[in-house]
């Protein structure tokens, strides 16, 4: 019954991703169309959007994460600064365009070079990095929605069942638990339906050499458990895709990490997303559940530490001023990071057998989940 | 004071510069053979200047080796030869083969003091290779006469060992060949800078030099404009010492005091003479070989403190001019930019001065802050440039105030000072480096400043000019581009009609240069 009832939902996702693509074609359109008429009417052609200047990024209550406030800034043709920027702008809204026509997908390395066919200059890659996000501010759209994903790659295993949606590849299926090594979370994955699963939770891990431990320990038999490598900060895709599974398939999202400031906050960019894409939705997981290592843990389980360094210190100074980091769990853990200036990796837990953060820390720690 | 007489005769001029050569720039074989080449090559353009005559230089420098990988110091033979007015075959043996002392009671700007630079080389590679110098010279073009002599040491005179006399070719002037020691592989660089940078202020000059390495340097002539003749003038009564007085004395025929002011000095005449002589307190119509020791001090110290005296006049000055010196810049430099500021004559301690600035930027002028070129008298200075007034005026205002002159960092930067005056005050004998003489300090700071608010004219004119090009290349480039990615992305079938616009915004652009 379960399994129907998630099938469902994944045929809705299907829609939902189709109709998404419509939207946003509309919208590159609508840019081409303004700018068209602005130079056919002898006008600079000019266009507004949200500043992404760090006073303009304000924390929103409501939705629990960062967003961008009321200022704007414009982008003119006529000022000289501006038609630099404002032609890469206009080429990349284009070269966008032809990929979600064509169905193909690039990386920003190759958004990068495949702007010097078209006479469009870019001093470097960070300035054809910086040109991206600008068009996602102004058709509020993720880069990944417009086929342009950055080289990091996370894996994912378990028992779940896609349906690639890519071209030569639809209808195709595969059962995401068919290899050890993990599936690398890239552009196919993150568009494919998903069709089916028995899992019952999804646990995002900070590190690839734990993401084997728990496949080995067959942690997605024991717990019904997707399990995802998040590589350190999880990328894009891989908090596209957390937020995926947890909406279209209702399931839980637990997060385990070092027990040290940095594992904290990979933790908190699932929950409630970063600053740097503030004008972006749909890439937090608000629900997700941060496991550990907590800082109250290293205590509690007699964890091997290593001291904190002044950039520890002074990173766990700046978070405590953070507006996300003001209640329960989150603020608690940093209070005691302070106090104990000391931190852990998950491979600590070795000291006692490499079983035992499967056996007896994971378990533990799923228990107190359920009562946050 | 008969005393101090016989000191003196005791030793020869030649004696006394055999002893302290060091001073006269022959200190070690490498720097010998750079002021040797120096020292004949500045005679040869000073005699060929004082007759108006386009210099055609040529000089060569062979070493006489037995063995090829003979290692330095060694041998070399030193052959400079000039056009010049040639030497009068009665004076070329005492021209080259004695020290004059003390003979030369006018001024006049030259590059040489006494003359004596030659003489020095000549001893110096008498006393390395005891071989004899070999001179060649003509003053008619029909007869040339050649003289072997060397110079006997101890009495100051030259002794003629061989003179012949051989059919001219029709021109006038005078070859010195000269066997020394030398270092050429250290002295190198000094000796091809020194070339490069006379030619920078000898434009009218055709220079050749043959190095040891056989390679030919060739500074053409790129102008026919010789610089005015220094004409010959009395030393002025600021600038006179206590020596020089007491010669004078000793020498003079005048009978009065008052005559032998007006006689002897510059812009001094009876009636100046006479209110000086009331303000030294001394009797105008006595007799100057009665006076005392004391009174010639009281006198000399009267002429260093009157100001009544007339400023000296600078008719016996050469400047370079800005016609000489700016093609001294193009053909040596070929600058994108260049200006000349010439100070009008000035005076410290009663010797007329004239300071002169070139300013050379971008083009084939090195990057890489400022270079700085500093001539005394037409004669480059190559060593000590950080002890130079010229460096620490150039320092001031070009490092220091770069900002203040928009001179970007690393800029394309050349200056040359030239300082001409009957006296350059060199702060050592070498006579590499100015000193700080506040007058001089003066002159060369304004005239840096002049040339300096025309670099910055320029180079802000040029970055207007460059900022509409850009705006140009922009625009042309940009939004066409624009215009083509906004039909293609609203999926029409047709360019906009952008053209009109960006044909109204570059002639906007035009309109407002």
């Amino acid at each position: 019954m379960a399994k129907l009832k998630k099938q469902i939902k994944s045929n809705k996702h299907k829609n939902d991703l189709k109709e998404n693509k419509i939207q946003i074609k509309l919208k590159l359109k609508e840019l081409g169309e303004k700018i068209y008429s602005d130079l056919n009417s002898q006008k600079f052609p000019t266009i507004h959007f949200p500043s992404r200047s760090v006073r303009n990024i304000v924390y929103d209550k409501q939705t629990k994460q960062y967003i961008l406030g009321s200022n704007t800034v414009s982008r003119t043709a006529s000022n000289i600064k501006h038609i630099r920027p404002f032609t890469q702008l206009t080429w990349l809204a284009f070269f966008a365009n032809e990929l979600m026509s064509n169905k193909k997908s690039s990386t920003l390395r190759d958004v990068y070079y495949s702007s010097q066919a078209f006479a469009v200059d870019y001093d470097d890659q960070s300035q054809s990095d910086s040109i991206i996000t600008d068009l996602e501010s102004v058709i509020s759209t993720a880069r990944e929605r417009l086929n342009i994903y950055p080289e990091e790659r996370s894996a994912i295993f378990g028992d779940l069942d896609i349906e690639y949606t890519v071209p030569g590849y639809e209808g195709n299926r595969l059962n995401l638990s068919s290899h050890p090594d993990g599936y690398l979370i890239g552009p196919s994955l993150s568009t494919a339906d998903f069709v089916d699963t028995s899992a019952e939770m999804i646990i995002a891990i900070e590190k690839g050499g734990l993401f084997n431990r728990f496949v080995e320990e067959k942690v997605h038999s024991k717990y019904k458990a997707i399990i995802i490598d998040t590589a350190g900060q999880a990328p894009r895709a891989t908090r596209y895709m957390l937020k995926r599974l947890n909406k279209e398939l209702n399931l839980p999202v637990y997060i385990m990490t070092d027990g040290d400031v940095y594992g904290e906050h990979i933790a908190m960019v699932i929950v409630s997303g970063s600053a740097g894409a503030a004008h972006l939705r749909d890439l937090t997981v608000p629900s997700a559940k941060w496991l550990g290592i907590w800082a109250s843990d290293i205590a509690k389980y007699k964890l091997p530490t290593i001291p904190m360094t002044e950039m520890d210190l002074k990173r766990v100074s700046e978070l405590k001023r953070d507006p996300r980091y003001q209640k329960g769990v989150w603020n608690k853990e940093l209070d005691v990071f302070m106090k104990i200036k000391a931190k852990c990796e998950l491979e600590a837990f070795s000291k006692y057998g490499l079983t035992t953060i499967v056996d007896k820390y994971l378990p533990e720690k799923l228990e107190q989940a359920k009562s946050m | 004071m008969s005393k101090t007489k016989t000191t003196f005769s005791g030793i020869s001029p030649s004696e006394f510069f055999y002893r302290n050569r060091d001073l006269a720039g022959f200190s070690n074989p490498a720097k010998a053979l750079y002021t040797a080449t120096r020292e004949l090559v500045e005679n040869s353009l000073d005699a060929c200047e004082s007759s108006q005559i386009l210099p055609n230089i040529y000089v060569r420098m062979t070493p006489i080796v037995e063995h090829l990988h003979e290692s330095e110091p060694r041998t070399y033979l030193l052959k400079v030869s000039d056009n010049g007015p040639g030497i009068d075959p009665s004076q070329a043996p005492n021209a080259f083969g004695r020290v004059f002392y003390g003979s030369k009671y006018k001024l006049r700007q030259a590059r040489g003091m006494f003359g004596m630079g030659g003489t020095m080389a000549v001893l110096y590679g008498q006393i390395t290779t005891s071989k004899p110098v070999i001179i060649h010279t003509s003053i008619d073009g029909k007869k040339f006469y050649k003289f072997t002599l060397r110079i006997d040491i101890q009495n100051n005179e030259p002794v003629v060992i061989n003179k012949e006399i051989i059919d001219g070719n029709g021109s006038t002037g005078t070859t010195v060949e000269l066997l020394l020691t030398g270092d050429s592989f250290r002295a190198s660089a000094k000796v091809h800078d020194y070339f490069l940078e006379s030619a920078l202020v000898t434009p009218y000059a055709d220079i050749t030099f043959l190095d040891a390495q056989g390679k030919i340097f060739y500074y053409p002539r790129s102008t026919k404009t010789l610089p005015k003749r220094s004409e010959e003038t009395q030393p002025h009564p600021h600038g006179f010492d206590f020596e020089g007085m007491r010669r004078l004395i000793h020498e003079t025929d005048d009978k009065t005091l008052r005559k032998l002011l007006v006689n002897n000095f510059h812009r001094v005449g009876p009636t100046t003479a006479v209110n000086f002589f009331k303000f030294a307190n001394l009797e105008y119509n006595s007799n100057p070989s009665d006076l005392s020791y004391e009174d010639i001090v009281t006198m000399v110290d009267a002429m260093h403190k009157y100001d009544s005296f007339l400023p000296p006049d600078s008719h016996c000055l050469s400047p370079l001019g800005r016609e000489i010196l700016n093609a001294g810049i193009m053909n040596e430099l070929s600058p994108e930019f260049s200006t000349i500021a010439i100070r009008p004559p000035s005076a410290y301690s009663g010797f007329p001065f004239i300071v002169e600035v070139g300013l050379a930027y971008g083009g084939k002028v090195a990057h890489g802050g400022v270079k700085l070129y500093r001539y005394a008298n037409r004669i480059p200075l190559l060593y000590d440039e950080g002890s130079d007034i010229a460096w620490q005026v150039v320092k001031d205002l070009v490092i220091d105030k770069k900002k203040a002159y928009k001179i970007p960092d690393n800029a394309p930067l050349a200056l040359i000072t030239h300082v001409c005056s009957t006296k350059i005050p060199f702060k050592t004998a070498g006579k590499e480096f100015l000193a700080d003489r506040p007058e001089i300090e003066r002159e060369l700071k304004n005239a840096v400043r002049e040339a300096l608010r025309k670099l910055r004219l320029h180079l802000s004119r040029k970055s207007s000019q460059e900022a509409v090009k850009r705006r140009r290349d922009i625009y042309s480039k940009y939004l066409p581009l624009i215009a083509e990615f906004s039909k293609d992305l609203s999926g029409k079938k047709t360019l906009p009609n952008f053209q009109p616009m960006l044909k109204t915004y570059l002639d906007e652009l035009e309109g407002d240069n």
